[in-house]
């Protein structure tokens, strides 16, 4: 180095900053340019359904909010989302009701209950299960899980038909109703729930637990004390997100469904839609208009996931924060 | 101090409590258990009840009522609460259970006899849809054609977003990203569809084709890479960072050269989970790839078939005993498919994680 | 409210590994025992073995004795439930409830216990707060989460919400090593208050600490390197710091060390 001349090393110096500045700012942009790209297309999303949603609702002969009936293509296009926001509301919180208290089961199951040999594999295998292809467990519920359900909703029929909601009015059909919908959608939901669930209670510190245990709590009241206080808002945000694909299950839906246009307080009862899978058997013999009329009804579903799932996040900060604090 | 009382008797009488206590054998429980199963199969084949599922909550819910009463008859209502709390955690482990088994299970064995040469090596061309024979293959390529170029859009895109949030986001716009990132992982497919068709097939006046389903589960695919692969780079330990900038590397070289290698392996798990995440999705594919019975290699030109949606053709449209039974056997394919992807993905995860060093 | 524990032929181990062994001692009650030792040694473990905190380590075990008066701990009958009951522990670390108030940090153990009359709590939840000389501090804020205190607040909490329920003895694994010297002092003060009513057992590490606060000490040691630990000698704590028996205890009294 000493040999070179001072002015030369100084112009290599520089060439090479201003080289790595250029380097820098390409890569730089690239980078945000990507995230930008993501934002755009999420805008792009609502935007475009906004806009053919507008030219559908526009036309509707009839409240788009409240009609039964799905006829767009007709002379006089009459088409709403009543029965279909009914169905997809209904058919998820059975999905909850179930799924919900049985993921956090499992989650304890795991992280509190089960001899370490077993619930290592089992977490694995959950987390597994996770992966199967929503269109697998519509085949498996449509061929297998119908006809298993058979006897069930005549027993509901039986002993809980004076609830109204569990009454069945027509008898002898396959139950190829809201309720077996409701139920495979828990099964589905089951795994991303107890994924979550089970990290926030693996993240209970031990000085709590044993705080509980020196204080003669038993397992179940070192649970109540300090696990599931701690755990509540991540048990909130995980239930969100399981709502989320809950709301938005097209396929498993569609194979099991019995649709009709008829709003039926009775969850026994054939009949109903949801908003996914109505677009998804809608869609095929729909003409120009019904498209956009689907995609009305494809906005409506948007907002509804978009909410839920901003809520989770938004719980699931929060909890980052205060458990920062009290690290 | 004062305050506290020497006396040897608590003033709570709850306090009062001996240390021994009548309490059950060890193998109560599963004794328990073993009783109520079988009381709940006696019940169930006596009243001639038709589903096991009827079965299995008449022993649930006997497993239940019995543990609780046992325990509260001999060692009282706090240990029996208790109880109460760990029968119901193994009651909801053995239903977890029982569905996934059952799906697995039945999976296999209606798909497994399906499944040979000739199903894997054959399209449905000439093949009478409603009776026997034909095979996957064209949905097979389908599949693969769809899946690889939704990866190779989606996968720079994730990449380089997962590597501006990490490496240079701070501020209001990484705070927007991030927020938004999320709530697109929560995006469901179907609108996802409805959004590419809007824009790809009705505004600009593309044709279905295999690509315009690949758009489709690009933006399905983006926000899961960009999480895992966020998530991967923050594990990253600075000093490499700092040691590479000391030695006068620049920023960008630095996360080409060092950042990323380091999380190669986890960023590479992360995007097999996304594709084995969108292999399966059927919905966009219903509405984009429109569906054909003959080989098309061609994504950008014409109908495609894929395995998701070849299914709920031969389960929707079929309808009979042949279409099921080629269902099954596609589907078993896709359950492979995709749980290979994920142990593989996994084996990956283990063997280069970024936190073992090299 | 204090018993004497009397322990024979105590071993525990952590899965296969032996972590301490055939540890026999007698502690008086009303009065209060240091156990001091280089780290490692397995005094905290010993610690926990006497109220069955021990076993909640997965794969953790105990062989021996342990006389509560005239009760076994380990015998077959006897539930660790109430075994923790009786003998109350603080930890290392300060760690009250953190979603709950000061107030239902101290009532916690009551309300587990079953009661659920206010007029009972309140006067309970103060007796405790002052008897773990915290009740002038909080006594306006008994609403306020109790992870809003001070580290020394806290663990005086935490001391309060142990004796609350009464317990016949009072165990403590190093209470004072995540604090600072001023809350070390009010920690040692009050511990010098409790013994009138508790039988006390504290972990230390600071010879000071054991010299200042306790009336018996027993110094633990490695029977050697990867050898479970081991009870050295146990005498009257002026004896152990002045003229101990045995030369290893002199060794790591006078620093030589550990």
């Amino acid at each position: 180095m000493t040999s070179s001349p001072p002015a030369e090393s100084e112009g290599r110096v520089r060439r090479s900053r201003s080289d790595s500045r250029r380097g820098d700012s390409i890569f730089f942009n690239l980078s945000r340019g990507s995230g930008i790209l993501l934002l755009v297309i999420m805008a792009a999303i609502a935007g475009f359904l906004a806009y053919r949603s507008w030219l559908a609702i526009s036309k509707d002969q009839a409240n788009f909010l409240t009609t039964f009936e799905w006829t767009p293509d007709a002379a006089k296009p009459v088409f709403g989302i009543a029965v279909l926001a009914f169905g997809t509301v209904v058919s998820a919180v059975i999905a909850m009701a179930i799924a919900v208290p049985v993921a956090i089961g499992i989650a304890l199951f795991i992280s509190h209950y089960a001899p370490r040999r077993i619930a290592q594999p089992f977490a694995y295998l959950v987390d597994l299960l996770a992966a199967v292809p929503s269109i697998v467990y519509g085949l498996w519920g449509a061929l297998f899980l119908v006809p298993h359900m058979a006897g069930l909703t005549a027993w509901m029929d039986q002993y809980l038909g004076w609830t109204f909601v569990f009454k069945q009015t027509q008898l002898g059909v396959t139950p190829r109703n809201l309720f077996t919908v409701g139920v495979l959608l828990a099964i589905m939901i089951l795994p991303i729930i107890t994924a979550v669930t089970r990290e926030v209670f693996r993240q209970v510190p031990r000085a709590h637990e044993e705080a509980a245990l020196a204080l003669g709590a038993t397992r179940w009241e070192m649970i109540r004390t300090a696990v599931l206080p701690f755990g509540r808002p991540g048990i909130i945000s995980a239930s969100m997100l399981g709502l989320g694909r809950a709301l938005g299950e097209t396929i498993a839906v569609a194979t099991v469904l019995s649709t009709s246009s008829v709003l039926s307080l009775h969850v026994l009862d054939l009949g109903g839609g949801t908003f996914a899978q109505n677009i998804a058997l809608k869609f095929g013999e729909a003409m120009p208009f019904g498209r956009d009329a689907l995609m009305a009804s494809g906005l409506v579903l948007f907002v509804i996931t978009l909410l839920v799932n901003g809520a989770a996040r938004l719980i699931i900060a929060r909890r980052k924060e205060y458990s920062g604090a009290n690290a | 101090m004062s305050a506290v009382t020497t006396a040897d008797a608590p003033i709570v009488p709850q306090l009062r409590q001996n240390l021994t206590t009548a309490r059950l054998p060890k193998w109560a429980p599963a004794g328990v258990a073993v009783l109520s199963v079988a009381l709940g199969c006696a019940i169930g084949a006596g009243a001639g009840l038709a589903s096991h599922i009827q079965w299995g909550l008449i022993a649930g819910l006997l497993f239940l009522a019995i543990s609780y009463g046992l325990s509260a008859w001999v060692e009282g209502r706090r240990q029996a609460k208790d109880r109460f709390a760990t029968s119901l955690v193994w009651v909801a482990f053995v239903i977890a259970v029982v569905p996934l088994i059952s799906l697995t299970v039945y999976t296999v064995q209606q798909g497994a006899g399906v499944v040979d040469g000739n199903f894997l090596s054959h399209s449905m061309r000439n093949v009478i849809q409603s009776g026997p024979g034909g095979g996957i293959y064209h949905a097979l390529i389908g599949t693969l054609e769809q899946v690889g170029l939704a990866t190779a859009m989606a996968a720079p895109v994730g990449l380089m977003t997962a590597v501006y949030l990490v490496e240079y986001g701070r501020g209001r716009l990484a705070k927007v990203v991030t927020f938004f990132v999320d709530v697109m992982t929560g995006i469901p497919s179907i609108v996802a569809g409805l959004f590419v068709l809007s824009v790809w097939n009705i505004l600009l006046g593309f044709a279905f084709s295999g690509f315009s389903g690949s758009l489709a589960l690009a933006i399905l695919m983006m926000p899961v890479v960009v999480r895992s692969t966020e998530e991967m780079l923050k594990l990253v330990p600075n000093e490499l960072r700092e040691a590479s900038y000391a030695l006068g590397v620049p920023k960008w070289k630095t996360i080409l050269r060092i950042v990323l290698p380091t999380a190669i392996g986890g960023i590479t798990t992360g995007v097999m989970l996304a594709v084995a995440r969108i292999a399966g999705e059927t919905a966009p594919v219903l509405m984009l790839v429109f569906g054909a019975d003959a080989i098309n290699t061609d994504p950008f030109n014409g109908p495609q078939q894929s395995l998701p949606l070849f299914i709920w053709q031969q389960y929707a449209s079929v309808n009979n005993s042949f279409g099921y039974a080629r269902a099954w056997g596609a589907a078993l394919v896709l359950i492979a498919f995709v749980m290979g992807l994920n142990l593989i993905a996994r084996g990956i995860a283990r063997w280069r994680s970024p936190k073992a060093g090299h | 409210m204090a018993k004497r524990i009397d322990v024979s032929g105590l071993s525990a181990y952590y899965g296969s590994t032996k972590a301490i062994e055939d540890i026999s001692m007698t502690v008086e009650p009303r009065s209060v025992t240091a156990f001091i030792g280089p780290s490692g040694c397995g005094k905290s473990t010993f610690l926990r073995t006497l109220n069955r905190m021990h076993e909640v380590i997965p794969g953790a075990r105990v062989e021996g004795k342990v006389m509560l008066d005239d009760e076994n701990l380990y015998g077959s009958a006897v539930d660790p439930v109430a075994v923790r009951r009786t003998v109350g522990m603080v930890f290392q670390r300060p760690n009250p409830f953190p979603t709950m108030s000061i107030f239902d940090n101290v009532a916690a153990g009551l309300r587990l216990a079953g009661v659920k009359k206010k007029s009972v709590l309140e006067g309970v939840v103060e007796k405790s707060l002052k008897g773990a000389n915290l009740w002038n501090e909080v006594k306006d804020r008994l609403n306020k989460p109790g992870a809003g205190l001070s580290g020394g607040q806290q663990q005086r909490l935490c001391i309060a919400r142990a004796i609350a329920v009464e317990p016949q003895v009072l165990l403590m694994d190093e209470p004072c090593s995540a604090l600072d010297p001023i809350s070390t002092l009010a920690i040692e003060d009050l511990i010098g208050e409790l013994k009138s009513q508790f039988t006390i057992v504290i972990v230390t590490h600071n010879m000071q600490q054991a010299a200042r606060v306790s009336d018996r000490t027993a110094f633990f040691n490695l029977a050697g390197v990867g050898q479970p630990g081991k009870l050295v000698e146990l005498d009257d704590t002026q004896r152990i710091f002045s003229n101990p028996s045995v030369q290893a205890t002199e060794d790591y009294i006078s620093g030589r060390f550990g």
